[in-house]
């Protein structure tokens, strides 16, 4: 199968003013990230926030620039390439669409941007284009010629899916697009992710900190933590059986609607990660239910493990 | 024996124009957790501020009755009001950042609750609050007294609120989205915290949420809420096992449930949004979006037993029964 899109080595270093007379800090959100996913896959990517998942999707856009690293989609260096070029490859969506979609443009105008942008299409190519892609995602003509105010959070999030698309992408990036939504809403826009990208033969990188949804979308998942990924694997193999401590407690913290459960006690301690110290050795160390002295000295490097996948712990 | 809190037909009105409550009817028991779910519109947080009278302006409400142990909450005035809120009833929001005042320490927020309540000296309330910052799980409480709120996780901030809620030993407390805003890790963290403390105060828990994994975990019975409406009432055990309102199981099967997750099928869904209900909006408010609806469904609609303690709003028998959603 063809590779979509590689990240080898991505870095991303922040410097932030830690105050008027102290020293500068250097925060890491994003360190030595290497992976890549096949044509037609959705990745899943999750962890808490903080951890450095959306800085990734940042990065995969070309809306940052990282410190070190490439990212190569379809053979192609991501960050020689100009916008328009990019913009053609890989389109996002994002979580809130209340705040990406201009509240003063119609429904339409917003959706037609991208191929306004590129200056290439005509007049009448962008209006069959927008027309097309606007019933693809179940909004009838009438709503597009609404303003974002006048549509509910679903209808606003079926405009954010057809603007990207409209270009016809290889890539998208949904970062959380279901988060802000009902769960009556995120169950139609799933199903319609997962129809459009078997249809138009589109690779997703899934951002989520929602376990449950990412296992219903993705075919592989990786775990970030603290600007790493700690842990990677098919879906099914991952949430069967988790290598990492840290998987293992946030698939356990998932709270599944079967009652009589109680609430799990899922032993992670009160001490929250801080991309501005990471600690030494392995970065997830002191919330560690099982870390041994190793642990705190020597960081972990990535394991190789079956049937797809890699795990950054001296233990797993 | 009356409930704790005994709500009945509630109705809250804007303006005149929109009814955001539309009778509902809510009882909360001495010592249980009672969850009031449904989607974001719903009225679900609107039955909250209206129990608090912390409705935005504008808003009116109106109840056959509204007590509270015992005590009329609609004949209470202003004054009356507050003493109560705060003290015997407590409420916890979404986002602790927003209900927090960013300008105060910790220790002086958590103070002004008791000795506004209860008077006493400051360090008796604040010799209280590291009390109760302990018992809530913060770490080395003394030094959060001088902290400001921005200095704090989000996670330590809704353990502050919490312990804030606590400070004058209310009798119920009514938690508005507690966890939205938190990690899933967190969320756990906390979630233990409420059932913790529910067992071991005897408090009742009005727990308001939109997620079906916390009421299953937490609630003792479940209140569900669509359009200004109770739909379903009933113990949780029963409601999972057999929900009878349309709209209750249309929820029940958008849940992706991990460990029964099938890829290649889609997600149960609930087709349409929710109608906009104006004045003199008649029969049920599910009817557009349900797939047994029929010309009836534009009559009253009546309240159905399904059990002892198990009651819903629709027109259909009870144990009309489909395939469990997977």
């Amino acid at each position: 199968m063809s590779v979509a899109i590689e990240v080898q080595n991505l870095r991303c270093e922040f410097r932030v003013n830690a105050g008027w007379f102290a020293a500068e800090k250097r925060v890491i959100a994003v360190d030595d990230v290497t992976f890549s996913v096949p044509a037609g896959s959705v990745l899943g990517i999750v962890g808490e926030s903080g951890c450095g998942k959306s800085t990734l999707a940042r990065l995969i856009l070309g809306l940052l620039k990282p410190t070190a690293g490439t990212v190569l989609v379809d053979g192609k260096r991501l960050f020689d390439l100009d916008r328009k070029a990019r913009a053609r490859l890989i389109q996002p969506v994002f979580q809130d669409p209340f705040a990406s979609l201009n509240p003063r443009h119609r429904i339409k105008d917003i959706v037609a941007l991208p191929l306004t942008a590129q200056g290439t299409f005509s007049r009448a190519e962008i209006e069959r284009r927008v027309a097309q892609i606007l019933e693809r995602v179940g909004l009838s003509a009438a709503m597009g010629e609404r303003m974002p105010s006048q549509l509910s959070g679903g209808q606003r999030q079926r405009a954010a899916i057809a603007r990207a698309l409209v270009l016809e992408p290889r890539i998208v990036i949904c970062d959380e697009p279901t988060s802000a939504l009902d769960v009556s809403v995120q169950a139609q826009i799933l199903n319609l992710l997962a129809d459009l990208r078997r249809d138009l033969g589109l690779t997703y990188l899934f951002i989520s900190h929602n376990l449950a949804v990412v296992e219903h979308v993705a075919s592989e998942v990786a775990v970030m933590y603290l600007g790493r990924f700690v842990e990677r694997n098919e879906t099914d193999a991952l949430f069967r059986a988790p290598g990492h401590p840290y998987t293992q407690a946030l698939l356990q913290s998932v709270l599944t609607p079967e009652p009589g459960r109680g609430v799990p006690d899922i032993g992670l301690g009160d001490a929250m990660p801080d991309p501005a110290n990471i600690p030494p050795g392995c970065r997830f160390n002191p919330r560690c239910g099982i870390a041994v002295e190793r642990c705190r000295r020597v960081a972990p490097t990535p394991m190789v493990r079956a049937p797809q996948g890699m795990v950054e712990c001296h233990l797993a | 024996m009356s409930a704790l809190l005994d709500i009945e037909d509630l109705e809250v009105m804007f303006g005149g124009r929109s009814a955001a409550v539309r009778g509902a009817s809510l009882q909360v028991e001495k010592g249980e957790t009672h969850c009031l779910v449904g989607e974001s519109g719903c009225g679900k947080s609107v039955t909250a501020l209206s129990i608090m009278n912390l409705l935005a302006r504008g808003g009116r409400r109106a109840a056959k009755r509204m007590s509270f142990a015992g005590t009329d909450l609609l004949s209470l005035s202003d004054r009356e009001m507050a003493r109560l809120r705060g003290n015997r009833i407590s409420m916890i929001f979404q986002e602790p950042m927003t209900s927090l005042n960013p300008a105060f320490t910790i220790g002086s927020q958590m103070a002004e609750v008791l000795t506004r309540h209860k008077g006493g000296s400051r360090t008796a309330a604040l010799e209280r609050a590291v009390e109760l910052m302990g018992r809530v799980g913060i770490t080395a409480p003394e030094m959060r007294l001088g902290q400001f709120p921005h200095q704090l996780s989000g996670g330590l901030r809704q353990r502050v609120m919490i312990a804030m809620a606590l400070m004058c030993d209310p009798e119920l407390l009514v938690a508005d989205e507690p966890t939205t805003a938190l990690d899933v890790t967190v969320q756990a963290q906390i979630l233990r915290l409420l059932a913790t403390l529910k067992r071991e105060l005897g408090l009742a828990i009005l727990l308001i949420t939109h997620d079906l994994g916390i009421v299953a975990r937490v609630a003792d019975r479940v209140s569900v809420m669509y359009a200004g409406e109770v739909v379903e009432r009933a113990p949780t055990a029963e409601l999972f096992r057999s929900p009878q309102h349309p709209y209750t199981r249309g929820l029940l099967s958008c849940v992706p449930v991990p460990g029964r997750v099938q890829r290649d099928r889609p997600l149960g869904s609930i087709p349409g949004v929710v109608p906009a209900i104006g004045p003199g909006f008649a029969g049920c408010a599910f009817r557009s979006r349900c797939s047994h609806a029929d010309a009836s469904c534009e009559r009253e609609i009546p309240r159905r037993q399904a059990g002892s303690a198990h009651d819903y709003l629709c027109r259909l028998a009870p144990e009309f029964s489909e395939p469990q959603p997977a």
